[in-house]
């Protein structure tokens, strides 16, 4: 859920400590979702599954803590909504591009490795659009800055500098549909206040991060 | 019931269109020219032509146990894929097999050092 | 439905063998990891779609352990795959046969 394998945090410190309110609200989804998987495993919603699932949850919870995650928004339905529709149209849309790629004959396809720097910078934002970005074709997240906030994404045929900022627009329209789902308030701001703009320049390098330690 | 052969036609489209991605996931996997692109086609069609057929199962199925258990199925899948993904094209990009000749830009290149370090590469998995 | 039982047959075994090739060609660990996944992945679809077909349900939970399973092969393969060098010390290379760069 939260661990897309980018690892250790040199800039964990950096992000606000979680109120006591917001990590019982953590606890609470997670203890949600556990259950519904163990009813689901199960087969149906009785009580004895659900009280079972509680216990579980709850003891796993206990044997393997999450990391912090800040989630400061709330659920929009009709973002949520939209955000699934576009998911799934996007979904067979690019399987069917990629599935054309592989029976077309011809030179092998281009593709391009871009840097794109999410406009809102949390954890879970970077954590869902990598994600949501990797589950549709011909996209894969390969290398995440997290103390920056980029997502270094490789994508699949495209052919040339057009291609790409078309590419980059359309991942930064994809972080404004997950915000639009699941932002907060602030977050839809930033958002509203960005839409139609170019996208944001990357942030610049972090001072001493060009010198190599053990040189 | 006159539902039923509506129905049968769905499961048909959707166990075909299922199969018909996982065999251009297949040869994708043979024809692309490097990693990166092997993996793009392997992990993603297979994502929806997975989905299809088990849609295609749920509709032929329809009991609650089996719905659920297929639900499930399609939940691990779309939450491990992107992570099976990563990881292979995060290894693949430090152990430089891609294929720059083909590569429009590469916006990394110049980063990979330093995040690298950042990240911890090679550490030991938490 | 015969028609469609054999061309849905037909499809996933000819994508199963076109991975197995890929896994026996590779030419890297990951490349056989990638072609792993998808032959697993076509595995767990060709059950499923004879669990559609005879309408038995009986192998539904193995697949719920394949399509978890497959996952952590990957994942920790990977993770070796990426440990095998130190520091700023040149990669060794992880094929066995010629190299991507040109």
């Amino acid at each position: 859920m939260t661990g897309n394998g980018t690892g250790r945090d040199p800039a964990a410190g950096e992000r606000p400590p979680l109120t006591r309110r917001d990590r019982r609200r953590n606890r609470i989804i997670a203890v949600t979702a556990l259950v519904l998987v163990w009813c689901l495993l199960w087969g149906s919603f009785s009580w004895a599954n659900v009280l079972g699932g509680l216990v579980l949850a709850l003891a796993v919870l206990a044997a393997f803590p999450l990391p912090p995650v800040t989630f400061a928004g709330r659920v929009h339905p009709i973002g949520l909504l939209r955000f699934a529709v576009r998911f799934l149209a996007d979904l067979v849309v690019s399987s069917v591009q990629v599935a054309r790629l592989a029976f077309r004959a011809g030179e092998p396809p281009r593709s391009a490795i871009l840097a794109v720097a999410p406009r809102i910078r949390s954890d879970l934002n970077l954590t869902l659009t990598g994600v949501a970005l990797s589950l549709i074709p011909g996209s894969l997240v390969i290398e995440v800055d997290r103390r920056a906030g980029v997502l270094y994404i490789h994508a699949l045929g495209l052919r040339d500098a057009e291609d790409v900022e078309r590419f980059r627009r359309s991942v930064l329209d994809l972080e404004a549909r997950i915000i639009g789902a699941i932002g907060s308030r602030e977050e839809r701001r930033v958002i509203a206040a960005a839409r139609g703009s170019p996208p944001p320049p990357l942030p610049p390098t972090p001072p001493g991060a060009g010198k190599d330690p053990t040189a | 019931m006159s539902l039923e052969p509506i129905l049968d036609v769905v499961v048909a489209v959707c166990l075909i269109g299922g199969a018909l991605l996982c065999l251009s996931a297949g040869v994708a996997l043979v024809r692309f020219p490097d990693l990166m692109s092997r993996m793009h086609a392997a992990t993603k069609p297979q994502t929806l032509g997975l989905l299809l057929v088990l849609l295609g199962c749920a509709l032929r199925l329809r009991t609650r146990e089996d719905v659920t258990t297929l639900v499930l199925i399609a939940l691990f899948q779309l939450a491990t894929a992107p992570v099976a993904a990563h990881m292979v094209g995060r290894a693949g990009y430090r152990s430089r097999l891609v294929r720059r000749d083909l590569l429009v830009t590469d916006e990394l290149a110049a980063d990979a050092e330093r995040i690298g370090r950042e990240n911890g590469e090679g550490g030991p998995a938490r | 439905m015969t028609v469609i039982t054999v061309a849905v047959t037909v499809l996933f075994a000819a994508a199963g063998i076109l991975a197995l090739s890929r896994i026996i060609r590779g030419p890297s660990v990951l490349d056989r990891i990638v072609a792993t996944d998808v032959l697993l992945a076509t595995v767990v679809a060709a059950i499923a779609a004879e669990a559609a077909y005879t309408g038995d349900a009986t192998a539904l939970p193995v697949l719920v352990v394949l399509s978890i399973l497959g996952f952590t092969g990957s994942v920790s393969v990977s993770r070796f795959a990426t440990r095998r060098r130190d520091g700023g010390a040149p990669r060794p290379p992880l094929h066995t046969g010629g190299t991507h760069e040109p």
